[in-house]
């Protein structure tokens, strides 16, 4: 076992133990997969948000530490304490059990936030060698076959092992246990580099005599544009987000911000994008600096093109997707796929524009209606129960008879979301008047029971 | 018809003429209907590609714009490469379309606020080189917006399609203002092909074609689009039934025709 909860410690558990011998001892222990990969992608994320909110300077300190340079940032937080305290809690809240040490070196913060007897531990400055004598030398980040010769020797506390002669011991050793020592102690430096977010491509122009035309900008857009285009090439990367960022002389800030469904590093797509956008620009005074950043950019991956003589190769759509969502909403813009349910509206769903194609499609053994109601409206009719079409029907205050009909198709509820689906039960037809307008209506109910709806009438769709 | 016989004088005509409505700059092809009483009508023998074309329904069809729907699902699922379908309300049925051979995969839907946007994404689709046919549904189309319509399919070779469909039935009466459209079409529904069982046999349609520039109006009694969008002609004559109807019931369910 790696690690054990605090109930599990309780019951006398402790990492390291065997897990059949737990599980023989606790039967009902829950057990979980290491995920080490999971941890340190874990460990990543907190660490940004460390450094987003507490100090600039963090690091993970794997497999289950963050350590952080708060150098300059306590008096941020209302002091080390006050600190330490707000960072433990915040951790408690989004589920997470943390112990916080503070002190002169990261060797030493290490030690104590493991192996100290305290939550939170606050080492004064100068105080880092009588904290951490007595405890055991596994707070030293030593590799472990180490720190077991060392037990052999019968060295078990780091004071005894600070006391011994350094020469045979980095013959021994070699020169870890050395630069532990003095790491922790502070006789010898350890930077921590800091997680960093790659910086975003970003190009930018100043300029001499503040511009505020549309031509003027747009003009310089086409220049901004092949540098940044350059930019990503070396990342192999293309936009999905692209910020033009234009400081007004007024030290106000106008933003314009295009978004496209797919990685793109066209530098005539993207101008154009940009272009379009022009008229949304309120430049006052004057323009004197154009910032334009990739704020999300992502990997473009090439695809094969078509090779084969019969094959035609299909138009790509993705530019105009962009152009027009940009205008109308990127959710505005949507395909329709199938969706595996009998109950007509629960039979599609929207998924985007540019979603990879599904090879499942509609079965095809009932005509459906070209127009379906956004919600089915009632209708008054007069029908032969049980299994009739109306006769007639009102609907919208016009009366119509009905010529022909088709039906009825059965359409059950779906029992398996929710019981008062259980025993529902539609009745579809398709009626044509004698105009030759075709209609989709439905009864609730199966015309004879009455757990299987309140047998009203409802048009639902529209054929033609 | 006949070949008419060759008139040197009435083709240089015939060409200053279309000279002069820029039709001249390149010749995109035409769809067919497959549907000889049809295509003989147009000129060319099909509807124009990069060219627009008006849709709208008769009757009660001008608000709900079902069988127009149809009738453009159909054409534009004749045509090669993606399909572009604007609308500000959005109450068309996808299975519907796939029935008559407009695959889900190949339709986009974009969602309109306003007619204003409807008219931009339009033009802005039908400028794109790589689609198939675009489908617009407006109220009101102007002679100048239409115009924009029509050069912006010039330049591609996309079919454009724009149904007209109105919020009031007054409104509909909007169809009888000119506009730059190639062709402009009526459907109006027609009672179903009697079946010898009980049960609704395939719709028929009444396509008017009250506009097509270079060719002459026609109406034609087609059946409605299978499974493939094709058009068939009508086999049967009118049933006895509707023959001799009561006209009381006829005169409510008069189809309002602008």
């Amino acid at each position: 076992m790696l690690s054990v909860d605090l109930a599990a410690r309780r019951l006398g558990l402790r990492p390291g133990t065997p897990v059949a011998k737990a599980q023989a001892l606790h039967p009902d222990l829950l057990i979980m997969d290491a995920d080490p990969d999971g941890d340190r992608a874990g460990l990543e994320r907190l660490s940004l948000w460390f450094q987003h909110r507490i100090a600039p300077i963090v690091a993970p300190d794997p497999p289950d530490g963050i350590v952080l340079d708060t150098t300059g940032a306590n008096h941020l937080h209302g002091g080390e304490a006050a600190m330490l305290e707000n960072m433990v809690t915040r951790l408690k809240e989004s589920g997470i059990t943390a112990r916080a040490a503070i002190a002169d070196t990261w060797g030493t913060a290490h030690a104590l936030a493991r192996y100290g007897r305290e939550r939170i531990t606050l080492v004064p400055p100068g105080e880092t060698a009588a904290a951490i004598v007595d405890l055991p030398i596994e707070a030293l980040r030593m590799p472990a076959d180490i720190i077991e010769a060392l037990h052999g020797l019968g060295v078990s506390r780091i004071g005894p092992l600070a006391g011994l002669p350094r020469a045979p011991l980095a013959l021994r050793f070699g020169p870890d246990v050395a630069r532990r020592l003095d790491q922790a102690f502070g006789r010898q430096a350890e930077a921590i580099v800091p997680v960093r977010l790659q910086a975003p491509v970003q190009v930018s122009r100043n300029f001499a005599e503040p511009i505020s035309a549309a031509e003027t900008i747009a003009r310089y857009i086409t220049k901004l544009v092949p540098p940044l285009c350059a930019g990503l090439e070396e990342r192999e990367q293309g936009v999905r987000r692209l910020d033009l960022l234009l400081h007004r002389v007024d030290s106000r800030t106008e933003a314009v911000r295009v978004a496209t469904a797919m990685p793109v590093r066209d530098v005539r797509r993207l101008t154009r994008l940009l272009c379009d956008r022009i008229e949304t620009i309120d430049p006052g005074f004057g323009i004197e600096r154009m910032v334009l950043t990739a704020s999300l950019a992502e990997p473009i991956l090439r695809r094969q093109g078509v090779s084969a003589l019969i094959e035609e190769e299909e138009a790509d759509v993705s530019d105009l997707i962009d152009t027009l969502a940009n205008r109308v909403g990127m959710q505005a813009l949507y395909r329709f796929a199938p969706v595996e349910s009998d109950v007509p509206e629960r039979a599609v769903c929207r998924v985007p524009a540019l979603a990879p194609e599904e090879a499942k499609e509609w079965p095809d053994h009932w005509p459906r209606p070209t127009r379906l109601l956004p919600r089915p409206e009632p209708i008054q009719t007069m029908a032969v129960l049980p299994d009739h079409p109306p006769v007639f029907f009102v609907w919208r205050g016009i009366r119509r008879r009905i010529r022909c009909a088709d039906g009825p198709e059965r359409v059950f509820g779906e029992w398996w979301k929710g019981d008062a689906e259980l025993t529902t039960v539609r009745d579809y037809f398709r009626v044509e008047d004698t105009s030759g307008e075709t209609f989709w209506v439905y009864r609730t109910g199966d015309g004879e029971h009455g757990e299987t709806g309140s047998q009203g009438w409802f048009l639902h769709g529209l054929f033609e | 018809m006949p070949a008419p016989e060759p008139r040197p004088a009435l083709e240089a005509l015939r060409a200053q003429v279309s000279r002069l409505e820029g039709q001249g700059r390149r010749r995109r092809g035409v769809l067919p209907f497959g549907m000889p009483e049809i295509d003989g009508r147009l000129p060319d023998g099909g509807l124009a590609l990069g060219a627009l074309h008006e849709v709208a329904g008769g009757g009660h069809d001008a608000l709900n714009a079902a069988a127009s729907g149809l009738f453009s699902a159909g054409i534009a699922a004749r045509t090669r490469g993606k399909v572009l379908w604007i609308a500000t309300r959005q109450d068309l049925y996808a299975p519907a379309l796939q029935q008559v051979g407009l695959s889900a995969r190949r339709t986009i839907y974009v969602a309109a606020s306003s007619d204003v946007d409807v008219l931009a994404c339009f033009e802005e689709a039908l400028r794109h080189q790589g689609l198939g046919a675009v489908v617009a549904e407006v109220a009101r189309l102007s002679m100048t917006a239409s115009r924009r319509l029509q050069l912006a399919a010039e330049t591609s070779g996309a079919l454009g399609i724009a149904i007209r469909r109105w919020r009031r039935q007054t409104d509909a009466a909007d169809f009888g203002q000119p506009t730059a459209s190639v062709t402009r079409w009526r459907v109006s529904v027609l009672p179903s092909v009697p079946l010898p069982v009980p049960g609704v046999g395939r719709s028929r349609w009444l396509l008017e074609l009250i506009r097509a520039r270079a060719g002459e109006c026609a109406d034609f009694e087609v059946e409605a689009c299978d499974a493939k969008g094709r058009l068939a002609p009508c086999r049967l004559a009118l049933p006895a039934a509707l023959a001799d109807r009561p006209a009381q019931e006829a005169a409510g369910h008069r189809r309002a025709r602008a």
